[in-house]
């Protein structure tokens, strides 16, 4: 049975009051804005009442470029993007929320949903965005040394972070 | 969630004792088992495996942030660079989420005709995991029986796309090239065949005494554990759940076929096995009934705002002829509306998810791929931890992890 999304946010305005920033919906998809205060609280609720059991998507984007037209009066640098489903309803939902670029952090999602974990790390290693008592946050795609965060818009295409940039061994080094 | 300690403890009572010191030990980067470039920290106390840290990202290629660089149809290029074993999936994938985002419809031949090569890649897709899950185990014979199968699937992707792996075959709205006369025929040709192979395979497979003591309870994962974790495709239906994206969140045509989800209930490396198998079967049951509907007409929409117009058509009208040039300038393009969508569809590993994200230029403003394999493969540790070394490389076989798609 299909879910009714104008209950589910009427619900969520009355369960979180100002937490809820807006509801919008493009293309037949809805989209939830929450204060980053209160995601993890959202996120829980939706989890356990709404019935959106299942973790889809955890990304981050970079609003560093994005016209001001196409950004909220309340945008941060950062806008992470949560996409999570339910099965029951067959109904995907997608919430986001801002995060400034000093400091740039926000609650772990990673306790609600398990499959957050390495979704945090990407978003970490790629954005620099600090994820607050994540257990294990490291960077995960890129090297351990590695220094910057490659799809912050700021980062240059090319030019910085080659292979070149790294040390070269040319002979075996000593032990 | 797994408690490795307590099932050391079972398993391997010597490992727990004070004298007896774990060891740590490489699994990967270049391992034949783990099928491309993944490494596990994996500290070992005997066989048994106490703890797996997976290391991934030796093959990250920064797609997203290339995608930002790339006009919508150059990132269909990408795309299929992200998975080597169905690319074609991938570019399915990516062009019906910039239909979502652009609004477009694909003319009806058009989409039966991706749905045939879809499920085409998909036993491409399976037959060589099932192949690849045997030879890990040590029949050798099936690997080779699966490429054999795959080698006639490429051949058809041949005279389809005019590649065998770098497909690039799918434009914004359509495709780039109808197919060939003889297409019915030669697909045909192969899914008549196709049955007895499978039959084949599954003989050497199913009831093998080796096979079964090696993935009947090995490496489970419940149901709730893996929707907890976003797993998706037949490692999620091996748990007992229903999900497949093309019944969930129908896209082209699939609600025309009727096609069943194979579905398991021991979450084990068998049942995943078993569902792979199953789903190829289906997979031609659909192509069947596409070839039996397969309509005429064109394949791309006729809207050249966002499809090239033909070359004939470019030569002999003034109209189509600006419509190619707008297309094909740089700092033109094919412009989306500002916006953004998260579009999935359901390739062999499980659901490939697209968001992106549009300020109204040519270029994407964001491209995010979601992976299946990404999410699998964090299941893993809890998969392999406690249980033996062998275990492990069952595991990581029945996981399917396409490193392309994994490191992006």
């Amino acid at each position: 049975m299909a879910l009714d999304f104008k209950e589910l946010e009427k619900k969520l305005r009355e369960t979180f009051g100002a937490s809820v920033l807006d509801w919008t919906e493009f293309r037949g998809q809805p989209c939830l804005h929450v204060k980053r205060e209160s995601i993890v609280k959202v996120l829980t609720f939706l989890r356990d009442d709404a019935k959106f059991e299942m973790f889809t998507d955890l990304t981050c984007v970079d609003t560093l470029r994005l016209p001001d037209e196409m950004q909220p009066k309340y945008a941060e640098r950062f806008t992470v993007v949560y996409h999570i489903t339910s099965l029951e309803h067959g109904a995907r939902l997608r919430i986001k929320t801002y995060v400034p670029e000093d400091p740039a952090e926000v609650d772990t999602v990673s306790s609600v949903y398990l499959g957050a974990n390495w979704a945090e790390r990407e978003a970490f290693d790629m954005f620099g965005v600090n994820f607050k008592g994540h257990r294990d946050l490291r960077r995960i795609l890129m090297p351990e040394n590695y220094e910057g965060h490659p799809l912050r818009k700021d980062y240059p295409l090319k030019g910085r972070g080659e292979r070149d940039n790294f040390p070269k061994y040319t002979e075996i080094p000593e032990a | 969630m797994s408690n490795p300690v307590e099932t050391v403890e079972k398993i391997a009572p010597h490992a727990t004792s004070a004298v007896y010191k774990t060891m740590a030990m490489n699994l990967g980067p270049q391992h034949p088992a783990t099928h491309g470039t993944l490494r596990f920290k994996l500290e070992i106390a005997g066989e048994v495996v106490v703890k797996c840290d997976p290391e991934i990202g030796f093959l990250h290629t920064g797609f997203e942030k290339l995608g930002e660089y790339r006009n919508y149809n150059q990132f269909v290029v990408i795309s299929d660079r992200a998975n080597y074993l169905s690319p074609l999936n991938n570019n399915i994938g990516f062009a019906v989420a910039c239909e979502e985002l652009f609004d477009v419809k694909v003319p009806p031949r058009g989409q039966y005709v991706r749905v045939i090569m879809a499920e085409l890649s998909r036993i491409a897709d399976h037959i060589i995991s099932v192949g690849l899950q045997g030879m890990d185990l040590g029949a050798f014979t099936t690997m080779l029986w699966s490429f054999i199968e795959r080698e006639k699937l490429y051949d058809i992707f041949e005279a389809v796309t005019g590649a065998r792996l770098t497909t690039s075959w799918t434009r914004i709205g359509g495709i780039f090239k109808d197919v060939p006369k003889d297409f019915p025929e030669i697909v045909r040709g192969f899914i008549e065949k196709f049955p007895d192979m499978l039959g084949e395979i599954e003989y050497m497979l199913s009831r093998n005494r080796i096979f079964m003591d090696r993935t009947i309870g090995v490496g489970k994962l419940t149901r709730e554990q893996a929707i907890a974790y976003g797993v998706s495709g037949p490692v999620l239906r091996a748990t007992g759940v229903a999900y497949d994206v093309r019944r969930a969140r129908p896209y082209l045509c699939y609600n025309d076929f009727d096609f069943k989800i194979p579905v398991r209930f021991e979450g084990d490396v068998y049942a995943r096995y078993l569902v792979r198998l199953a789903e190829m079967k289906e997979s031609v049951k659909i192509i069947k009934q596409a070839l039996d509907k397969l309509p005429g007409g064109p394949v791309s929409a006729l809207d050249h705002k966002v499809t090239l117009p033909t070359k004939d058509m470019v030569y002999h009208d003034m109209e189509s002829l600006i419509h190619h040039f707008k297309i094909m300038m740089p700092g033109h393009g094919v412009i989306p509306p500002k916006g953004e969508v998260y579009s999935c569809t359901e390739t062999p590993n499980g659901e490939l998810g697209f968001y992106l994200v549009s300020d109204g230029t040519g270029l994407p403003y964001r491209v995010r791929i979601r992976p299946p394999s990404f999410y699998q493969l964090q299941t893993f540790p809890i998969q392999s931890e406690g249980k033996m070394f062998s275990d492990a490389v069952a595991v990581l076989s029945s996981l399917n992890v396409i490193a392309g798609e994994l490191d992006r």
